[in-house]
């Protein structure tokens, strides 16, 4: 298998799926000169400025105009250049492209693929680092997917565009230049399964993108004081796989949950909840969450690695969890 | 629906479809008043010749947006109105299976895509279909029609916008009718004439009587040609007045009741039949039928949605996802 970088995996997906199927096409601000971050670099000389297509600064309408072209038999591949901005298109994406399946009683569908980046990284302040995922998975009718590593990117953005509703496919910046195996020609991966990232016996470390390396690197050194953890990567918030989170906390009666996103609120809320209600009579210690304080995400960098989840806080929360804190 | 030519007799079948239209939307008033049909309601009843003379310039394969108050563009693009008012009494027989309702009418089969409670909320979709259709290079148009409360979104003037750089084969069809729910358009907007916003963009745009049937046909017709030529999008802002309150049970007290006197003297359904009349193309009794017609048409109508099953209750959080 090719390496390749979570940036790279993402920009080939799209190139695989357009060459595939000539109703994907691209919206997005500077999507034809690559994006800020190169993802599309390419596409607009290889595709034609007609399905890789430059839009305004007007996210409200670019979602409604993908919608609109979906219902008209287009599969668009929107691109949100920053989460903070999809609030202006929350409206189309709420109202429209998560309801008019239901609304019209299956008379229309929605194959729509929203491209989404997200998170903390360099210090760029409140308006282009939040993680607004536990939003999104609050409105029936829209699957939301957040992957750790280029191969899973790259299988389910194939699984994205294939699929014949919305779904917003969230990219972690931090994860951009990261690097990892990827297969090559079919390897989808399914919206609605996690993954087993690491085995283990004495703890259930549940983390979502790039917390995934934290929890990963938290595993290892835990693993030095005879403490085995194992890490799931829940891949795609909704719909969520609570089974294998379930069938994992059955093993180790311990679960602590991981995410960037304020606390409050966020996705870990729900697991606990639907785990609870799983896994209840297995668990030997509360379920703790590991996540960011209920406060914008600060511009000083000195204030962002205090905001941001690490290592050394999940290592605290394993210990608490096992009563050894 | 479209009509083939026009001849004196087509005026007679478009006046057939506006009746339709008021008898259908008077029929679901009167079940409302009953308690037969509940939610939230908005009427067109005044402005059917902005539906009717705009959807007869359009091809079955063109598309149409709507709004809230859109029961009549369904009808005038051809949906049937016993599907259509079996899903405003909120049944099972209903296009959408009664998950819609009024104000989210979906008619897909008759190119009716859907309308929404999000006033203006459509006008992005259209642009949407709009350019779906200029890529597959069938010559069809999108149809997307507001009031003008949609005039001072932001939606709609990034729409104008796009639509314009692109030159997308889309109309704007903008029912002025005064109003923004209880409020006169100018208490929202300096601005009188909404097409002078598509000017500013470029667009091409005019102002008509929208009560007047054969002065939106003309625009309409205009509009769809300059589309169909791919010279981009139009803006027809027709000037009319909904003779009911923003919602069923408005009593609409911010309106004088002069005002409303002056509107049903324009009411566009009697000057089609006046002109009709003075031409000696149709004659009193022919009127009449054409009105029993459709008064008979809406009572089936409502016959048919009353006696349909309501949706199962499995049906609650079926059809959520396309899978």
């Amino acid at each position: 298998m090719p390496e390749q970088t979570f940036l790279d995996a993402i920009g080939a997906a799209l190139a695989e799926e357009m060459n595939r199927d000539t109703s994907v096409y691209l919206f997005g601000e500077d999507v034809a000169l690559g994006g800020p971050f190169g993802v599309t670099k390419g596409r607009g000389e290889k595709f034609g400025a007609n399905r890789v297509v430059n839009t305004p600064i007007s996210e409200a309408t670019v979602m409604g105009l993908a919608i609109g072209a979906a219902t008209a038999g287009l599969r668009p591949v929107v691109e949100i250049m920053f989460i903070d901005f999809i609030t202006l298109a929350m409206d189309q994406l709420v109202n429209h492209a998560a309801k008019l399946h239901y609304m019209s009683g299956g008379q229309l569908k929605i194959p729509l693929t929203v491209r989404v980046q997200c998170g903390i990284s360099g210090a760029m302040g409140a308006h282009h680092s939040q993680s607004l995922e536990a939003w999104l998975t609050h409105v029936p009718g829209l699957k939301v997917v957040m992957p750790s590593n280029p191969a899973d990117a790259r299988g389910l953005l194939k699984s994205a565009i294939r699929d014949d509703n919305p779904v917003v496919f969230i990219e972690h910046r931090g994860l951009y230049w990261s690097r990892g195996q990827v297969p090559e020609g079919e390897a989808m991966v399914p919206i609605g399964k996690a993954s087993v990232a690491r085995e283990g016996k004495d703890l259930t470390i549940v983390a979502l993108a790039n917390m995934l390396g934290a929890a990963l690197a938290a595993a290892d050194e835990l693993s030095g004081s005879g403490i085995s953890v194992e890490v799931i990567d829940p891949r795609s918030l909704s719909p969520l796989d609570i089974e294998t989170i379930a069938a994992s906390v059955k093993k180790t009666s311990r679960l602590v949950i991981v995410h960037e996103a304020v606390e409050q609120g966020g996705i870990a809320a729900e697991i606990i909840a639907q785990a609870q209600q799983a896994v209840f009579y297995y668990l030997d210690s509360p379920i703790l969450r590991v996540a960011a304080p209920l406060a914008p995400v600060p511009a000083s960098p000195a204030l962002e690695k205090r905001f941001v989840p690490d290592k050394n806080r999940i290592i605290h929360a394993a210990h608490q969890a096992l009563g050894k804190a | 629906m479209p009509v083939k030519k026009d001849t004196p007799k087509t005026l007679v079948e478009l006046l057939r479809r506006m009746w339709l239209i008021r008898a259908f939307e008077e029929k679901v008033s009167e079940l409302y008043a009953a308690r037969e049909i509940v939610g939230l309601l908005h009427l067109g009843i005044g402005q059917e010749a902005v539906a009717v003379g705009t959807c007869s310039r359009l091809r079955n394969d063109d598309y149409v947006f709507g709004g809230h108050r859109s029961h009549g563009h369904a009808i005038a693009k051809g949906a049937d109105i016993n599907r259509l008012m079996a899903e405003i009494a909120g049944r099972a027989s209903g296009y959408c299976r009664g998950k819609g309702g009024s104000m989210h009418i979906v008619a897909a089969e008759a190119g009716f895509i859907t309308a929404t409670g999000v006033v203006g909320g459509t006008i992005p979709l259209a642009l949407g279909a709009a350019f779906a259709a200029k890529e597959r290079k069938q010559r069809q148009v999108a149809v997307v029609f507001f009031g003008d409360g949609a005039g001072q979104a932001g939606h709609f003037h990034e729409s104008l916008n796009i639509a314009s750089l692109w030159r997308l084969p889309v109309i704007f069809v903008c029912e002025n009718n005064g109003y923004a729910e209880f409020t006169p358009l100018s208490a929202h907007t300096k601005i009188e004439r909404l097409a002078q916003h598509a000017k500013t963009y470029g667009i091409l745009a005019s102002t008509v009587d929208g009560n007047d049937l054969l002065a939106v046909c003309r625009a309409m017709s205009k509009a769809v040609e300059h589309c169909r030529k791919g010279q981009g999008p139009v803006f027809v802002e027709c000037l009319t007045h909904r003779m009911r309150g923003h919602y069923e049970g408005d009593p609409a007290k911010y309106r004088e009741l002069s005002q409303l006197a002056e509107w049903k003297k324009k009411d566009p359904i009697a000057r089609v039949s006046r002109r009709l009349k003075s031409k000696k193309i149709t004659s009193d009794k022919e009127l009449e039928e054409l009105e029993n017609d459709a008064r008979a048409r809406a009572e089936r109508a409502a016959e048919f949605s009353l006696s349909s099953p309501w949706p199962s209750n499995e049906e609650v959080a079926t059809q959520v996802t396309a899978d």
